[in-house]
């Protein structure tokens, strides 16, 4: 059940981008191979029922939050860490920049 | 994409879109279909002939119609709607069309028939142009898609016509 309670963390960036592309990669294909069943069958409806499925598989693999979509998750620094290494500070010049001969 | 909820609206959004490009593709491909339509009418009896107390033309009549439609269906084609229509000629109008008898044909095994009627609705002219005329008896249809663009065209059979006398 490990997986379902990695499903409350959202997907890395990488992942993001993988399941967009899944996605439309997935369901252009489902369109394609459904439209092709259903013209050569001669029946609309298993037209639509081929792309019901494909859209259904689509949605199970690219929207909730898997695992496999986290492999390159980005490492936030740690506070204590962070302490370390402080901040470069920026030097405020007070007065306006004048052209000087 | 960022959470679950974008992610499904982006997928629902996509996936009604290619839909509706499918369903334009189903319609196009109804331009590859050719129909090769056959059809026959015979008036087997003019039942009456009279002139009405408003003094129009009145006629009933029986029909045989047979026709082969069955070519004119396609995967995408939902219903076909069949009428026969006599068409004539008048003083007062160039053409006359009235609907006899219509039809819904829901699937191509019913699509070749054979049917002996009287005509569904009143024939009656505008005027009394009827006796002795030639008319022409045409069946029409409008094959209805499940989705995109209807088409509709006809058959006209000519070489009918009135007596020259009220029955």
């Amino acid at each position: 059940m490990t997986s379902f309670r990695s499903l409350r963390f959202h997907m890395d960036w990488q992942g993001q981008k993988l399941a967009e592309q899944i996605m439309q990669m997935m369901l252009l294909v489902s369109a394609v191979i459904a439209f092709v069943a259903g013209y050569v069958l001669g029946s609309f409806q298993m037209m639509m029922i081929v792309y019901a499925g494909g859209v259904t598989l689509t949605a199970l693999i690219t929207v909730p939050n898997w695992p496999f979509f986290n492999h390159h998750p980005l490492n936030w620094l740690d506070p204590s860490e962070a302490e370390k290494h402080p901040k470069p500070q920026v030097t405020v010049s007070s007065k306006k920049k004048g052209t000087k001969k | 994409m960022h959470s679950f909820g974008y992610r499904l609206n982006g997928l629902l959004t996509f996936s009604v879109t290619i839909l509706a490009v499918m369903c334009a593709m189903a319609s196009l491909s109804d331009n590859l279909n050719t129909p090769s339509p056959s059809a026959e009418i015979q008036v087997t009896n003019i039942n009456r002939f009279q002139k009405q107390p408003r003094g129009n033309d009145e006629v009933s009549l029986t029909m045989n119609i047979s026709a082969d439609l069955q070519t004119l269906f396609t995967w995408n084609t939902k219903q076909l709607f069949v009428f026969v229509a006599a068409e004539y000629k008048t003083p007062k109008n160039s053409l006359n069309q009235v609907s006899l008898w219509d039809a819904i044909i829901p699937s191509k095994e019913h699509a070749k028939f054979w049917i002996q009627t009287s005509n569904k609705y009143r024939f009656i002219d505008q005027g009394n142009n009827l006796r002795g005329k030639e008319f022409n008896l045409t069946l029409h249809w409008h094959a209805m898609p499940k989705t995109g663009k209807m088409f509709a065209d006809k058959i006209v059979l000519t070489g009918y016509s009135f007596p020259e006398e009220y029955r």
